[in-house]
């Protein structure tokens, strides 16, 4: 049993949380391993993907999770969404839970919304994703796929690199991380980096070819094209220099390190091709394990042990 | 005829603290003296309908008193000059869903207060003779507070041209303001701040530089990190606090800061009044006695104002200016939103909370039930000095004065629940407090607008 009625923000996670979703996450994977790639664990359970601005890696992981766990499960979103007819958000919530709903897996454009639908529903919620805020499914499939890769989490060096300022990734894996024992740093222009990176207990720098030979993981974000407007930074070419992965800068990586991106990548910006497919990339290995740690995170929230299944 | 019996009168201006009675003769305040009765003879002229010369009525029952004058024993009460309010949102005209002239004036007297000044972004805005005098014109129909309406300084505050500011000074504005947004644009602060230095009125200032706030919901710092949401940041509202200070040195014009929330703001007011500039500022309730911390994962919306809820250090600095007189006065910012403005998403909840039926509670609650001020400097600044910045009529415990004056019971309990409220709208930070200290009575110019608690008409 997770210490946590619902899985909204990483910072609320004890690392007995953690451990328990990875650990259930890796026999999921093996179940994702198999011709027959289902089990009975939530069948007869309701579960409704709540997408409230558009997504489709992290819609179709949490569908196959679903279909995976022989869930029923309800898509809402987008333009079949009363949200956007002008209902409020409490009363979409409220007349979706008065048909008996499970589980609420909600992607939003506004931070809190999550914590918003359980205050109008029994059911429980999972945060895809809400505004710049929190992203704590994505914290744990990257914590798996590193810890895949080291065989432990704990003083591991873990670069986060990129638009930190409105990333939501970032913060639910810096506080992730930090609870199990990993060092982070921040790296980004001074334009993208966290207003107080002290809250998440790291440092947080402007230099990333100063950190770069000492980290176990680089950590690449996407940056937001739609943010150039705000000429938060020159130009594409500009960041891919400064800030940019590439092959010389690989090199000088660490020598069993490896390389994340949570997709989708603007290559020839953050990242090089070459980088991207590169053997240190764990960047479809972090797509894999994203469908075995939600399955793993729906089933210990809906009252299931982490023993004895599959 | 009232004769108020056995009062704690409060009022700096006239160096009482003490028990007296007050009687009240039409509009005015007739006598103060420590023991008066219903046969006094100032009821003599009040009987006679007003006439100086009638003392022969005096003929009438000396014995037993005037039979009309009421009498109420205000034992073990505090009386305060009426109580002010200098920056409150009535939303009439435009926005009636949320509060009209009525319901905001029954807030007002519920929550002790004779006037209140009333901030110009209604629909159409207030910037002109006619809207004021709408204001004014609708709150006397009403009858329960003096509406002081602040006209805007610019045209549909849009901070691009002067509003008619002459034309609403002459049917009774009693200060201009942009309120909700500052004046963006330097040189068109300048020209209003010239401007309106022939009238003898404050220009109120909301400091904000938009293009520091931007999308900003939250203070920027722990805060916006710890919620993920974008920044509000401390220096949207210094830079103007101090662009605005150097033009009321090149101007003259009065200069009031709104609702002041950091640190920097407060230094840079108290060195202006060091360089005897007429520079004055006002603090919430919520901006001493909340802070970032409040806002918690639960993204409560009726903790979403503007300028946002500052850091613990900037609350300490806020309650030390109250404290040590560089902080004017103490508003509520009444700011009433509809319900489904407020029950939705942190980032596009409206800004702003409720407050004229809380703002005197929490006062007594935590600044003198605490010992930071004592009841003397509560009467400053909750009557005296918005009076003073406002240029209305003085008003005072003391013979001559308009009878304006309000009645608080020291241990009257408040319990601030949606059911409290005479307001239309609900959304208050405070809810779910227990306050103790409330007005029970008030007087508006002779009139009882609230009798025990409950409000009259």
């Amino acid at each position: 049993m997770l210490s946590v009625k619902n899985l909204i923000d990483t910072t609320s996670l004890t690392a007995d949380d953690i451990t328990q979703i990875l650990d259930l996450g890796r026999t999921f994977a093996e179940v994702n391993n198999r011709d027959v790639k289902k089990v009975p664990a939530l069948r007869g359970r309701t579960i409704v993907n709540l997408f409230l601005e558009p997504s489709t890696r992290t819609r179709s992981s949490f569908e196959l999770a679903e279909k995976r766990l022989s869930a029923d499960a309800l898509n809402m979103g987008g333009s079949t969404s009363s949200v956007v007819k002008g209902e409020s958000l409490a009363d979409t919530i409220q007349t979706i839970s008065a048909m008996n709903v499970d589980m609420f897996i909600c992607r939003a454009q506004f931070a809190g919304t999550p914590e918003l639908i359980t205050q109008n529903t029994d059911a429980k919620v999972i945060n895809a994703g809400d505004g710049k805020h929190q992203h704590p499914t994505q914290a744990m499939l990257d914590l798996f796929t590193i810890r895949e890769h080291f065989g432990h989490l704990d003083g591991l060096k873990v670069a986060i690199v990129g638009d930190l300022l409105h990333s939501r990734v970032c913060g639910s894996l810096a506080a992730a991380l930090k609870t199990m024992g990993a060092e982070v740093v921040f790296v980004g222009p001074p334009t993208f980096q966290v207003i107080d990176p002290a809250y998440y207990g790291v440092e947080q720098t402007a230099n990333l070819d100063e950190v770069i030979e000492e980290c176990d993981v680089v950590y690449m974000l996407r940056v937001q094209l739609e943010r150039m407007g705000g000429a938060a930074i020159p130009s594409r070419r500009e960041y891919n220099r400064l800030y940019g992965l590439d092959e010389t800068r690989l090199k000088r990586m660490k020598e069993n390190s490896i390389v994340c991106h949570p997709g989708p990548m603007n290559r020839g910006m953050e990242i090089m091709p070459e980088v991207a497919d590169s053997a240190k990339a764990r960047i479809l290995d972090q797509v894999n394990a994203g469908v075995a740690t939600r399955m793993a995170a729906m089933y210990l929230l809906l009252g299931g042990e982490s023993d004895g299944l599959a | 005829m009232v004769l108020l019996k056995q009062g704690h009168l409060i009022d700096p201006q006239v160096n009482l603290d003490g028990i007296f009675d007050i009687a009240i003769v039409g509009e005015k305040i007739a006598k103060v003296a420590p023991h008066i009765e219903t046969d006094d003879a100032v009821f003599a002229t009040g009987a006679a309908g007003g006439s100086a010369g009638a003392t022969s009525a005096t003929a009438a029952s000396a014995d037993e008193g005037f039979s009309d004058v009421e009498v109420i024993d205000c034992g073990g009460k505090l009386i305060f000059p009426g109580l002010v309010d200098m920056h409150v949102h009535f939303r009439e005209p435009g926005f009636e869903y949320k509060e009209d002239i009525e319901t905001g004036s029954r807030a007002a007297a519920h929550g002790g207060y004779t006037d209140v000044a009333t901030m110009p972004n209604t629909d159409p805005v207030t910037d002109t003779g006619s809207g004021i005098k709408f204001q004014i014109d609708r709150a006397q129909e009403v009858g329960l507070v003096n509406v002081r309406p602040i006209g805007a300084l610019t045209h549909n505050e849009e901070g691009e041209a002067l509003a008619e500011i002459g034309d609403m000074t002459l049917v009774g504005a009693a200060g201009f303001s942009d309120d909700g947004h500052g004046v963006q644009s330097s040189g068109m602060m300048r020209t209003c701040m010239e401007y309106v230095s022939q009238f003898d009125r404050p220009v109120i200032a909301h400091c904000e530089d938009e293009s520091l706030s931007g999308k900003g919901v939250i203070n920027e710092g722990r805060a916006s990190t710890r919620l993920g949401m974008f920044g509000w940041p401390a220096l949207a509202e210094e830079l103007e606090v101090w662009r605005d200070i150097e033009l009321c040195r090149i101007t003259g014009c009065p200069l009031h800061i709104a609702h002041i929330s950091t640190k920097r703001s407060l230094e840079l007011v108290k060195a202006a009044k060091a360089d005897g500039l007429p520079v004055t500022c006002e603090v919430t309730p919520q901006h001493l006695f909340l802070n970032e911390e409040d806002i918690t994962h639960t993204y409560n919306t009726n903790l979403k104002i503007n300028p946002p809820l500052r850091t613990l250090n900037d609350m300490t600095a806020l309650l030390e200016g109250v404290k040590d007189g560089s902080i004017d006065a103490i508003v509520s910012d009444h700011a009433p939103h509809a319900e489904h403005e407020k029950d939705c998403e942190f980032e596009i909840a409206y800004f702003g909370t409720i407050g004229l039926e809380t703002t005197l509670p929490l006062v007594m609650n935590n600044l003198v039930g605490e010992g930071l001020i004592d009841y003397n400097r509560l009467v400053e600044l909750l009557a005296v000095n918005p009076r003073k910045i406002l240029r209305l009529e003085p008003v005072s415990l003391s013979e001559g004065s308009a009878a304006s004056l309000t009645i608080v019971d020291e241990k009257k309990e408040v319990d601030v629940v949606p059911g409290y409220f005479q307001s239309k709208s609900k959304n208050s930070a405070f809810l779910g407090q227990k306050l103790t200290g409330a007005a029970t009575d008030v007087f508006v110019d002779g009139k009882q607008t609230l009798k025990e608690s409950v409000v009259v008409g």
